[in-house]
């Protein structure tokens, strides 16, 4: 194998499991449930899709055509992880979990809660 | 260089798998808890295409594809189940 798609494929290999394992760790260690839901959403779909782009790459390469099944899995992830942390937040603004006391804006917790679906 | 970049990301992507479990275990909330294993099938995704770049074969994308897409729905459904109590209305 050529050295530099191996070395693009292992530097995209690696900058997605680490942006996978920040997400985690945010999951694990942020105080409250609407701040844990910002690590999963983006660092991980983020992570995702490097991942993806690392493997396209190296099939690309061995197979020797243009291999674009993995962008289909990237692209429902892109379009899924929106609407997961949307319903998630209406869930905990229903079950009207605790806030840490850093947040600004408190109050509008309330009205978003009494908001109804158009 | 390959294996080796193949085995950091893996041992970083257990390593998250981890941290989701703990996250699944303590939880406070219900919503911890659909949010950990959400994280998770988003995870094992990225390990069974990790462990399908390190056997060279194009076999688990659709695999993927399928948790990809159940996990989606999964998430949507127990969201809904625990916001309305049921799930169709």
């Amino acid at each position: 194998m050529e050295f530099w798609i191996e070395l693009v494929v292992s530097v995209f290999l690696v900058i997605g499991a680490v942006f996978v394992f920040i997400g985690s760790l945010g999951l694990a260690k942020l105080p409250d449930f609407y701040t844990r839901l910002h690590a999963p959403t983006k660092a991980t779909t983020l992570g995702m899709g490097c991942l993806l782009i690392a493997s396209v790459i190296l099939v690309t390469y061995q197979q020797g055509y243009l291999s674009l099944h993995e962008l289909l899995i990237t692209l429902f992830l892109l379009i899924t992880a929106p609407v997961t942390a949307h319903m998630l937040a209406k869930t905990a603004m229903h079950h009207q979990l605790h806030i840490t006391d850093k947040t600004e804006d408190k109050e509008l917790s309330e009205r978003a809660r009494e908001r109804m679906n158009p | 260089m390959l294996s080796t970049a193949i085995l950091i990301a893996t041992t970083l992507v257990c390593l998250s798998l981890i941290l989701n479990l703990w996250r699944l275990f303590i939880g406070p909330s219900r919503p911890d808890r659909i949010l950990a294993l959400d994280t998770m099938y988003i995870n094992s995704i990225a390990l069974i295409i990790l462990f399908g770049i390190s056997s060279a074969t194009t076999l688990y994308f659709e695999a993927a594809l399928l948790i990809a897409m159940l996990g989606f729905v999964s998430t949507a459904a127990m969201c809904k189940y625990i916001l309305r109590g049921d799930l169709i209305e």
